[in-house]
């Protein structure tokens, strides 16, 4: 009986993973750059937030700011798909539109953190925001794990990886970005690795802790750390391939282009390519999604039923 | 020690648990001696646990543009087998009727020929439409699931106050208040054989697919919704996950060459069944109002076509127009051969010649219902009802005899339910289910439980602020024990699950599972 999705649920189904790991990542970057914070006591307050919304695309504005500015706009705010509350609110809504398709575990996960953020943001006012970021952090990972347990390995579940992968690149591509475009508001390489939750799978292949732009290779290439580029490049062409292959598939091309570019540079080349590798990644993954868009969930059917008639 | 019942004064109504002061009837014997012990802080602590679940669940209704957990009181409402066969029987005998009525009406009118009905109530119908005459449904059925509302009057007789044969909703209320109480609850149903009711998914889709076009070798059904704004939308989600089948918007279907389909990844695929929870007037803008942007374009003509079903049918609602509720105890006998199993509340036809003037002159002893009303709305209660309301609604039933009906009031059956910290009589109501699948009318085992929540309110919508209750078909059998145990010499029904080195059960492995 089901064995075809609705162009709308599966819509729904690829936002509802983007949302949240938009979400996820979001809340790693805050921690780490909140935990970098507290331990350094001679960094710039204003210059490490510059930082935060130039990584995450929001405009800082002209005044100085702070950390609880940082986090009104990129974690409480409700109103903006960037903020935690945002993506987290519009991944619900999501869900809550495709309750059919995703199963109840997956739907009361959203739900009940929906309801429980509140608390935790009013306790982050007093306590510091870490309850709040861990609450996110952990209920993102449960998410995720239902939808890996519940699921079958269908379109339905093919949607929310392809989602929840094709955001996690975006997410790797604007840390990096950060990093190496924008030398004032740079974060150091530990932070990134610990912003990307990858400071311990990093120590274990280098034997170190990331003082090195080697922090980049393993970001973008590694091939077994899951929020790597590479990887996750991977599973989004994977996930393309098992929704049908027709011969040139728009949504598949841009980021099989990418993977196999990745898969065959080398340190070297790397360093050289670093800039240009990042804008080619951000518009490959951005031609997927309009592509993906365009095949599965086209608005604009045909008006037929004008001349239907009564 | 502090009893929660000690305060519980009944009421001039019948009462579901005490049949006087004190004295529980034989149903409630095991629940009352459940939950009399319980201190009032724990029954308040459960029922803040079961709200607090309904809320992460999304088991929510808006009230005052509030999404508020729905209210389920923690005390069930119990129906024996005996009464349960007599609701069973007289529903599904109604249910029966009313479809007689419905082919009747859409086709040889035999019964306005007769004199039975008048045809002014058929002509005068806003629900009468003409889009529907001559359709010849598969199977016969129109009405695919009907939700019937009764009370119990204070003699104890349960009566038939309105038929609900469009969308009636509320079902998955029942579902889901069942499992809330086994989870909240677990201990109140030791002992008990309850008759569980998640058997309705699996009725409804087999009625559905019964009910599909002729030839149709796969049936493909949909639910169709009119979106996540709608108050009902829980429900619609509930019932396309447990059948299985898609969950479709307005726009997600498109009509061509008199055939529905709906837009997939896949591309357009065919959809023979719409259980539809949409209104008739919102359904199709080309045959109803052309300003809905929430139906689809074009699948009432693909119905008349007889290339999709829908279910219910288009124009069921000159079925539940509370004034032919006044003629159904008349139908019953015309078409079934068959006297009522359960009576109507007694009621006047302000339409009928001499009758006006005997319903504007004791106004103030019954109750006033618009016959279009929904949700409780426009009731005027007469023995409640100040000067200035009778005044106004004596002038409105004068303007306009054919959209009133008046009854007389009936108090309704109360049930102790959990206000404050102590038990109250409450006033309720029942909704039974029915599906309807050609052959056979199933009635779900209870319905939905509705409780005034405000003391001696006799309004129970969850619109105006009502509550709910699980309610209980108990079966029949033995009281105590399970009906039937296997003989000693019965192989087990399972394998064992973990064979020690010597081929026999493994105790440690199998007693550290069971922690």
């Amino acid at each position: 009986m089901n064995d075809v999705i609705l162009s709308r649920i599966a819509e729904a189904l690829t936002w509802t993973g983007r949302y949240v790991e938009r979400a996820d990542a979001t809340a790693r970057i805050l921690d780490a750059y909140l935990h970098r914070m507290l331990e350094d006591p001679w960094r710039d307050e204003d210059v490490a937030c510059r930082s935060l919304y130039a990584i995450l695309g929001v405009d800082a504005g002209a005044d100085s700011v702070d950390m609880q500015q940082v986090l009104d706009q990129l974690a409480f705010d409700s109103r903006s798909t960037c903020a935690i509350e945002g993506a987290l609110g519009a991944a619900r809504l999501n869900a809550r539109s495709a309750r059919e398709a995703v199963s109840s575990a997956m739907w009361e996960c959203l739900n009940a953190t929906w309801h429980a953020l509140a608390d935790q943001r009013r306790a982050a006012r007093r306590t510091g925001p870490y309850g709040y970021l861990e609450l996110v952090r952990s209920r993102a990972a449960l998410f995720f794990g239902l939808a890996d347990s519940t699921m079958s390995r269908d379109d339905s579940w093919r949607f929310v990886v392809l989602g929840r992968s094709l955001e996690r690149v975006d997410m790797t591509v604007r840390l990096l970005s950060v990093r190496v475009l924008d030398a004032a508001h740079a974060p150091d390489w530990p932070t990134l690795l610990s912003a990307s939750g990858a400071d311990e799978a990093y120590a274990r292949v280098y034997g170190g802790f990331g003082d090195t732009p080697r922090v980049a290779e393993f970001l973008l290439l590694d091939r077994d750390f899951p929020r790597s580029a590479l990887h996750a490049l991977t599973t989004a062409e994977e996930c393309l391939s098992a929704l049908g292959r027709p011969r040139q598939d728009p949504a598949r091309r841009p980021i099989g282009r990418l993977r196999t570019r990745l898969e065959y540079l080398d340190s070297p080349a790397l360093e050289e390519q670093l800039p240009l590798l990042l804008g080619d990644l951000q518009a490959a993954c951005m031609a997927s999604a309009e592509a993906v868009a365009e095949r599965f969930y086209p608005y604009q059917g045909p008006v037929v039923w004008a001349q239907e008639g009564a | 020690m502090a009893d929660i019942f000690d305060a519980y004064a009944l009421v001039d109504a019948w009462d579901e648990m005490f049949e006087r002061p004190g004295e529980v009837r034989t149903a409630y014997e095991p629940v009352l001696a459940a939950l009399q012990p319980i201190e009032p802080g724990e029954l308040r602590f459960r029922a803040d646990q079961m709200a607090r679940a309904f809320t992460d669940r999304g088991v929510t209704y808006a009230f005052a543009g509030e999404e508020r957990p729905w209210p389920l009181d923690l005390v069930p409402r119990i129906l024996d087998a005996l009464e349960w066969d007599f609701i069973q029987r007289g529903v599904a005998q109604r249910v029966r009727a009313l479809e007689a009525y419905l082919a009747d009406a859409y086709g040889p009118c035999r019964a306005f020929e007769d004199g039975v009905v008048p045809w002014r109530l058929l002509l005068g119908s806003p629900h009468f439409h003409r889009a529907a005459h001559g359709v010849e449904p598969p199977g016969g059925v129109r009405i695919h699931v009907a939700g019937i509302d009764l009370v119990r009057d204070e003699a104890g007789d349960f009566r038939v106050l309105e038929d609900n044969v469009r969308v009636p909703s509320g079902v998955s209320y029942v579902i889901e208040n069942r499992r809330a109480m086994t989870r909240v609850f677990p201990s109140l149903f030791d002992g008990q054989h309850v008759v569980p009711v998640d058997g309705y998914p699996a009725r409804l889709l087999a009625a559905l697919r019964a009910a599909a076009p002729e030839g149709t070798a796969d049936p493909r059904v949909v639910v169709l919704t009119p979106g996540p704004s709608n108050a009902a939308y829980f429900e619609h989600a509930l019932l396309a996950r447990l059948m299985g089948v898609q969950l479709v918007e307005g726009h997600d279907l498109v009509c061509r060459n008199h055939r529905v389909w709906m837009r997939t990844t896949k591309g357009e695929v065919p959809v023979h069944v719409v259980y539809r929870r949409l209104d008739d007037d919102f359904l199709d803008p080309l045959h109803f109002r052309p300003d809905s942007v929430i139906g689809c374009p074009g699948i009432m003509t693909a119905a008349l076509a007889g290339k999709v079903t829908l279910a219910n049918a288009v124009g069921n609602g000159i079925a539940d127009d509370k004034l032919l509720y006044t003629y159904v105890p008349d139908l019953i006998r015309y078409y079934l051969g068959e006297e009522p199993v359960l009576p109507n509340v007694e009621s006047y036809r302000p339409d009928e010649p001499g009758q006006l003037d005997a319903v504007l002159d004791q106004l103030d002893r019954l109750v006033i219902k618009p016959v279009d009303g929904a949700g409780g709305q426009g009731i005027v209660i007469g023995p409640k009802a100040d000067a200035k309301t009778l005044a106004k609604t004596r002038k409105a039933v004068a303007a306009d005899p054919r959209g009133f009906i008046a009854q007389r009031p009936v108090a309704l059956s109360t049930s102790p339910t959990l206000a404050g910290d102590r038990m109250a009589p409450r006033h309720i109501d029942l909704r039974p289910f029915a599906v309807n699948d050609g052959t056979d009318i199933w009635v779900l085992p209870g319905g939905l439980t509705r409780v005034a929540l405000q003391e001696g309110n006799l309004i129970v919508n969850s619109s105006q602020g009502g509550g709910s209750k699980d309610t209980w078909v108990l079966a029949e059998g033995p009281a105590d024990g399970p009906a039937a145990l296997p003989a000693d010499d019965a192989p087990p029904a399972v394998a064992p699950r973990q064979l020690g080195p010597d081929g026999v059960p493994s105790a440690v492995q199998e007693g550290a599972q069971q922690q």
